[in-house]
């Protein structure tokens, strides 16, 4: 199950910190940033619970990045 | 600007300004001064401590924040007041900067892409009401009037007019449509209105799948994009390493030749490195020249599907072309009806046109046009089409083979050879020879100029695959100027063309396949690249390929290989650029030669040349 995110995110290299923090959540198999236009797309494990892991992956993302916002 | 960037701007200017006065204060308490020059500094630094402190706190600390915190603090410690507070004064100028760019750059590709239609009409009790394209049902007639966006794809139920469809395809020249003729979203309706019958949802039509696509484009990252996220993660560590070692080896080193050790020197170094290396303006410039390259592109009627086939078409040495609709019009028309025996022209013509009934390569059509009569279906029976040679079927009770030299041969017939070129249509009854009809196709116009500016553009070799005869496909060949042509081939065997030149190439050396998208998916997706030609509407063209040309114009081939090109070379003199600039500075900083000043200029001054270069990636001119 793939999704895209709209995101909000100042400079490129926050954008890779938002990636890489998304990719090591769990439940999270793949992640990609886009810093250009803004987005998110994440590919979930099978059988997750999608809200859950959002959940996790923005309170990861704000942990390396504090003024990102990913609107879910 | 937005809201963020004003505030930033506000608190640069009032920083700027109490950095001044306070230079020009004659205080001469350390004390006073280091209060002074505080409050500037965490008016234009609080967001960036307050960031690097949280970095800290979770463990991910080597970032560009923790660089610019740790450089100032360091230098106000020492006493440079104004160079530290100044260091967060021009690495903020440069954020915003940076933002500003990238927020203008992307309204300029939504102003380019402006085909996203707000509202469509629907017609209810004589009244016109404007409803959200997203509610309208398949089926639905819609009432587009002059000036307005086409919304959803459909077939036009009544009206006149003339569409501009040069937000999609890049073509300047006004389309004519009546009654009847299919119209895709995006285009505007420029004279008269349009009732249409929408034949998708709104979320499947045209419209929509562009947009999907060029907006997603960013998410398939080039090597280059790769390459910076991996030198990122390790480089900005490998710096703050670098700067301690420099700031505690030569003093101890000095101590242990009995030199005075000079620390404050050799941790002002240690700190100029630290503002040197900033990485920003390499994480930045190369999306945002991708993003660029991708947008300029995409208003030229280029869509490409990601930075990473951007990356790889400027790469590209070799370029495969199906012949049929890419390189000629796919327009076939019937030069020559020769009948043998007893068979009239006319009667040839009937029977093949019957036979072909049910087919809808452009072949059969050609047969159908020449025919000009109703077609009666319940003549033909038993219809079996074998792939690349032909379809037998019976009609009238008589038993009719219309194909290809092959098919004849098949059947164990020697047809005749026709003196003049073109695809031959051999026709056979019951197993005896019956005529030919010769077909020929037109080459585009802009086919030749095409192939021409492939070269210009690197292209190494062009090579034309073609299920036609090797007569036809060579007259083609070299009137176009290709170098290699492979003709008599099955769809089956252009894969395998492909995959041999594949094998045989450099893997440095990137394959791309031109094909009309119309059964050559499988290529499509085998080549490294895969560019689908006048694909609009045909969306398994749309699926397997990664470059999709809006029209059918060939030319548009080497206009999306100067673009990659040109995309490419920024890319790569930002990386050169800012890497060099930086090395440089981080080699003299070390030995002292660079002060402050000069590593500010190496980090945000290097920063917005390659911002500014990237910008324009978006420009792109013929």
């Amino acid at each position: 199950m793939k999704k895209t995110y709209k995101i909000e995110v100042d400079c490129a290299a926050c954008a890779l910190k938002m990636e890489e923090a998304a990719q090591n959540t769990a439940g999270v198999k793949e992640a990609t940033v886009a810093f250009m236009p803004q987005k998110m797309k994440v590919e979930f494990e099978d059988g997750v619970d999608e809200t859950a892991v959002m959940k996790e992956v923005l309170k990861n993302c704000k942990k390396v990045e504090s003024d990102c916002e990913i609107f879910l | 600007m937005s809201k963020k960037q004003k505030k930033v701007l506000i608190r640069i200017i009032t920083s700027a300004i109490l950095v001044l006065a306070f230079h020009f204060v004659p205080v001469e308490n350390p004390y006073i001064r280091l209060v002074l020059f505080l409050i500037p500094y965490l008016i234009i630094g609080y967001d960036i401590l307050k960031k690097a402190g949280l970095g800290i706190i979770h463990g991910k600390m080597f970032d560009e924040n923790f660089l610019m915190a740790l450089a100032t603090i360091g230098a106000i410690i020492l006493g440079e007041y104004v160079e530290g507070t100044a260091v967060m004064l021009f690495y903020q100028i440069g954020e915003l900067f940076q933002s500003y760019a990238v927020g203008k750059s992307r309204k300029n590709i939504s102003a380019l892409m402006d085909i996203r239609p707000d509202y469509a009409n629907i017609e209810k009790d004589g009244v016109l009401e404007q409803v959200d394209p997203d509610d309208v049902e398949t089926g639905t007639i819609i009432v587009v009037q002059p000036g307005e966006k086409v919304p959803i794809d459909g077939i036009v139920s009544s009206g006149n007019s003339t569409l501009n469809t040069s937000a999609l395809t890049g073509e300047s020249v006004p389309r004519e449509v009546h009654t009847g003729d299919e119209v895709i979203s995006g285009c505007v309706n420029l004279s008269g209105v349009l009732r249409i019958q929408t034949t998708k949802e709104f979320g499947e039509s045209t419209v929509s799948k562009i947009l999907d696509l060029v907006e997603n484009s960013s998410m398939k990252k080039s090597k280059s994009e790769n390459f910076i996220t991996r030198f990122a993660k390790y480089y900005t560590p490998a710096v703050c390493i670098g700067a301690l070692i420099l700031a505690i080896f030569p003093p101890i080193l000095c101590i242990l030749v009995g030199q005075p050790a000079n620390w404050q020197l050799w941790i002002i170094r240690a700190l100029t490195t630290l503002v040197i290396s900033c990485p920003c303006a390499l994480v930045i410039s190369i999306p945002l020249s991708f993003f660029g390259g991708i947008g300029g592109a995409s208003a030229k009627g280029i869509l490409v599907k990601g930075s990473n086939y951007l990356e790889a078409l400027s790469e590209t040495k070799y370029v495969v072309c199906d012949k049929t609709g890419t390189l000629t019009q796919g327009v076939f028309v019937v030069t020559q009806i020769k009948s043998v025996g007893e068979m009239s022209d006319d009667m040839l013509l009937e029977l093949a046109a019957h036979v072909e009934s049910y087919s809808g390569h452009p072949i059969s059509k050609s047969l159908k046009e020449a025919y000009a009569k109703e077609l009666d279906l319940t003549r033909v029976s038993d219809v079996e089409e074998i792939s690349g040679h032909g379809i037998c079927a019976v009609v009238d009770g008589q038993k009719i083979a219309v194909g290809n030299v092959k098919l004849m041969n098949q059947l164990g017939i020697s047809p005749i050879e026709p003196p003049a070129t073109g695809t031959e249509i051999h026709v056979a009854v019951d197993n005896s020879y019956a005529g030919y009809i010769l077909i020929s196709d037109l080459i585009k116009p802009n086919a030749k100029a095409a192939i021409l500016g492939l070269k210009e553009a690197g292209v190494k070799q062009v090579i034309m695959l073609t299920g036609d005869t090797k007569r036809v496909a060579d007259v083609v060949a070299k009137e176009l100027g290709v170098d290699i042509t492979k003709s008599d081939l099955l769809p089956a065997d252009k894969v395998s063309e492909v995959e041999k030149l594949l094998d045989a190439k450099n893997a440095k050396e990137k394959l791309t396949f031109v094909g009309d998208g119309i059964n050559d998916a499988p290529v499509l997706s085998r080549a490294d690249i895969g560019i689908a030609m006048g694909a609009l509407g045909s969306d398994a063209a749309i699926e397997a390929a990664d470059i999709v040309l809006m029209d059918d114009d060939p030319a548009k081939i080497a206009t999306a290989m100067k673009i990659s090109r040109k995309t490419l070379r920024i890319v790569h003199q930002n990386i050169v650029f800012a890497l060099a600039v930086k090395f440089a500075c981080l080699g003299l900083g070390a030995i002292g030669y660079v002060n402050m000043w000069w590593a500010i200029f190496a980090d945000v001054g290097v920063m917005i040349i390659a911002v500014l270069n990237a910008t324009r990636a978006l420009r792109q001119n013929d």
